[in-house]
């Protein structure tokens, strides 16, 4: 009796037990999502820790052989089979100019850190590791540092090629963040050195930037002019259907596909025929327009970029209430003051919601850019004191393919990998902070538009 | 403008029992007729309206209106009593395949003689919708809406406009330390007089009022109610309405709907005790709509 009694309330305090039949749906979309969040953070932790390391300042350990050579090293890492991988820089000296080595643990003799290590940051051959014996004149009486290298040898480094001398055995924790943050902001305002394995990314950064401003000036009012006849102005017909659908399909085109008509095109048609007409370029003649450059990668990009703002500002004009639009034409509104006052305030966070897509796409496209404008190593940033200020004829960096050239094409590949991961960081957290902006005005618009 | 008194109204003395009712009758119709002639602001003629190139809406229309009445149009839905409301400032014209067949004349022109401007013919025959629509911009923006899109004002001369509009439409009060705050944050019924104020900065003749309170509550309908009591004299006013007891609160006159046929108008009092019509009584005494 009792018993039963029990068996009624326990099912009082529980009168809708869960749903079990859902447990197989629940189990396989979470599990999908918690794949994708594991692939996020994994790809954003990678890149963020080893773009990182590229300028912590290592500690300098002497490596004593059991052969007799003597390294001065910074030590990366410990490979798979047990050998150390090190940096003993020092390039010039070195047979093939290679200034990483991986040894075996059991040929190192000894191992230490001593404390008047130097690393000499030189404008050419890469870093110089020894010691620091004295400041003064060298053979042919230019100043400059007289330093042992870790054999014994005495070399005299010029001084217009050392840019800066550190002791990395003597620093603290606090030091060693400094001398990060210092290597960090140098990264960023420096021009790339020494065939792009030293320096910073100033040039692939204001590259991509002039790129990126440049494509929106022209991709926005294209795109938006465009979305505003199919939606506002164009009746309802096969024609307009065709060209939704045509403009949709241009957004799968393949990128290269973009590159190749802007080589085409562009640069052998129209830039070929603007230097004959404007600039009187004949035959045989440099090209001025005729050559890839930042004008004709910016419009290459715009075309890239367009479906994606059509589609987007033409979602923005469809969120406008039809009462507004009434509202304005019942004041005696024109068609075009009733667009311009009320319709394209009102579908501006669609707007804004193209320019966000089409900025983080033509900040992260490389292909079509390698075929109009883009170049490996460009001593001149495409904007300078020179007039015209912003030298669109100009070939430029781009972080995009900086990443690829540094990475792949470098004379010396392992010397430069720190800075493919650190120049991808910079990569995402421009395209991130660039997103962020933009929603973050997005919101407020979107506000400002509900009254909030 | 809302204090003018409203005088030259003939439908004050049907109100009263009568005595001699030939007398009444004749007098107030020889007053109509001198107003028809000198006041008469909009009259159709055989106005018929078609959907889509075919669907007929509206089948032989004639009313006049008189200015500086109220005139109340009821009918079950679909009767075509928007539809009639719409093409008084031609906004059907922005439905496609729509076509008008007869006269609409507004002082005496015709609205649908190719050099009227439509723009012109909008300022001067103002409407507000069955749901508020106040722009997403400020209360003061809102206002300025339709004067900005007429004819260049200095700041001063706004500012004068905007207050003058929202005191013509009751809002002043509520609204007048938040003129810049956006017109969204205002209540429905704030909102509605906003559109009125709005739709009077234009400085119109008629007001066309398209089912103004049914999204409202009570408490803002009577508020709206009041406004059009006020603004009456200085505007004529033609208000479509679902509400029988709000046509015969607010109107002068008002006109009988039904399948698109205009059934009858007449003097609001007429209509509510003495319908001419079976149908139109069959409508008001709730037996059918």
């Amino acid at each position: 009796m009792s018993q039963a009694v029990d068996k009624m309330l326990k099912l009082r305090e529980n009168p809708n037990p869960p749903d079990v039949r859902g447990g197989v749906g629940v189990f396989f979309s979470g599990g999908a999502l918690s794949c994708v969040l594991v692939a996020a953070i994994a790809l954003f932790s990678l890149l963020f820790w080893r773009g990182a390391q590229a300028f912590w300042p290592r500690p300098l350990t002497e490596w004593k052989m059991e052969n007799g050579q003597v390294f001065l090293v910074e030590e990366f890492e410990t490979k798979a089979d047990g050998s150390i991988r090190a940096r003993i820089a020092n390039r010039e000296f070195q047979p093939g100019r290679l200034d990483f080595v991986a040894e075996q643990p059991e040929l190192i003799a000894s191992r230490s850190n001593p404390e008047n290590a130097v690393r000499v940051e030189r404008a050419e051959n890469g870093p110089f590791h020894g010691y620091l014996l004295s400041e003064g004149l060298g053979d042919t009486g230019a100043t400059g540092l007289n330093v042992k290298r870790p054999n014994g040898e005495e070399v005299f480094l010029p001084g217009d090629s050392v840019l800066r001398v550190q002791y990395p055995n003597q620093m603290s924790f606090f030091d060693r963040v400094g001398t990060w943050l210092a290597n960090l902001g140098r990264f960023i305002i420096e021009k790339p050195r020494e065939a792009n394995t030293e320096g910073g990314v100033l040039s692939p950064l204001v590259g991509t930037a002039l790129m990126v401003f440049l494509m929106t000036l022209m991709v926005m009012p294209f795109g938006v002019l465009a979305a505003v006849y199919l939606n506002e102005y164009a009746k309802d017909s096969w024609f307009t259907h065709v060209c939704r659908v045509a403009v949709n399909n241009l957004a799968g085109v393949p990128s290269i596909v973009f590159g190749v008509f802007g080589l085409g095109f562009l640069i052998y048609g129209l830039g070929d025929t603007i230097d004959h007409v404007l600039f009187g370029v004949g035959e045989g003649d440099p090209s001025i327009f005729g050559n890839p450059g930042l004008l004709w990668a910016s419009v290459t990009m715009a075309l890239l970029t367009v479906p994606v703002v059509v589609v987007a500002t033409e979602e923005g004009l469809r969120a406008v209430p039809r009462e507004q639009r009434d509202g304005a034409l019942a004041l005696g509104a024109t068609r075009w003051e009733m667009l311009s006052r009320v319709i394209l305030p009102g579908a501006k966070p669609g707007i804004l919601t193209g320019a966000i897509l089409a900025i983080s796409r033509a900040a992260g496209e490389v292909a079509p850019l390698m075929l109009t404008g883009v170049v490996g190593l460009e001593q001149e940033l495409p904007i300078n004191a020179e007039p015209p200020f912003i030298h669109l004829q100009e070939r430029f960096m781009h972080l995009g393919f900086h990443i690829y050239s540094v990475g792949f094409q470098s004379p010396n590949v392992e010397a430069s990998e720190p800075l493919v991961y650190a120049t991808a960081s910079l990569l995402l957290v421009l395209v991130i902070s660039l997103n962020l902006v933009a929603i973050r005005w997005r919101t407020k618009v979107r506000r400002s538009l509900q009254g909030r | 403008m809302t204090d003018t008194a409203v005088t030259d109204v003939p439908s004050e003395p049907s109100v009263k029992p009568t005595t001699d009712l030939g007398r009444i009758a004749a007098d107030s119709a020889s007053r109509r007729a001198k107003l028809e002639l000198s006041e008469m602001v909009i009259r159709s003629e055989n106005l018929d309206f078609f959907y889509d190139h075919s669907a007929q809406a509206l089948f032989n229309v004639d009313i006049d209106v008189r200015r500086g009445q109220v005139v109340a149009f009821i009918g079950p839905s679909g009767c075509g009593k928007s539809t009639f409301l719409r093409t008084l400032n031609r906004m059907n014209d922005t439905i496609p395949n729509t076509r008008v067949e007869g006269l609409v004349k507004l002082d005496n022109v015709d609205i649908y003689s190719p050099d009227v401007d439509v723009v012109e013919l909008r300022r001067r025959v103002g409407m507000v919708f069955q749901r508020p629509n106040p722009f997403p911009m400020s209360i003061y923006d809102n206002i300025a809406f339709g004067p900005r899109l007429h004819k260049k004002l200095s700041k001063s001369e706004t500012d004068d406009l905007v207050e003058q509009c929202l005191r013509g439409a009751a809002l002043w009060d509520e609204t007048h330390d938040r003129l810049k705050s956006s017109a969204l944050t205002l209540s429905g019924g704030q909102q509605q007089r906003l559109c009125i104020a709005r739709a009077l900065a234009n400085d119109p003749e008629v007001l066309l009022l398209d089912e103004p309170c049914s999204a409202l509550d009570p408490n803002s309908t009577a508020k709206i109610e009041d406004l059009i009591f006020e603004l009456r004299g200085d505007y004529t006013i033609i208000i479509v309405t679902h509400n029988m007891q709000q046509a015969a609160r607010v109107s002068d006159r008002t006109a009988f709907f039904l399948k698109g046929k205009l059934i009858e108008e007449d003097e609001t009092t007429q209509i509510f005790t003495r319908p001419s019509h079976d149908e139109t009584e069959a409508y008001i005494t709730g037996r059918f709509g």
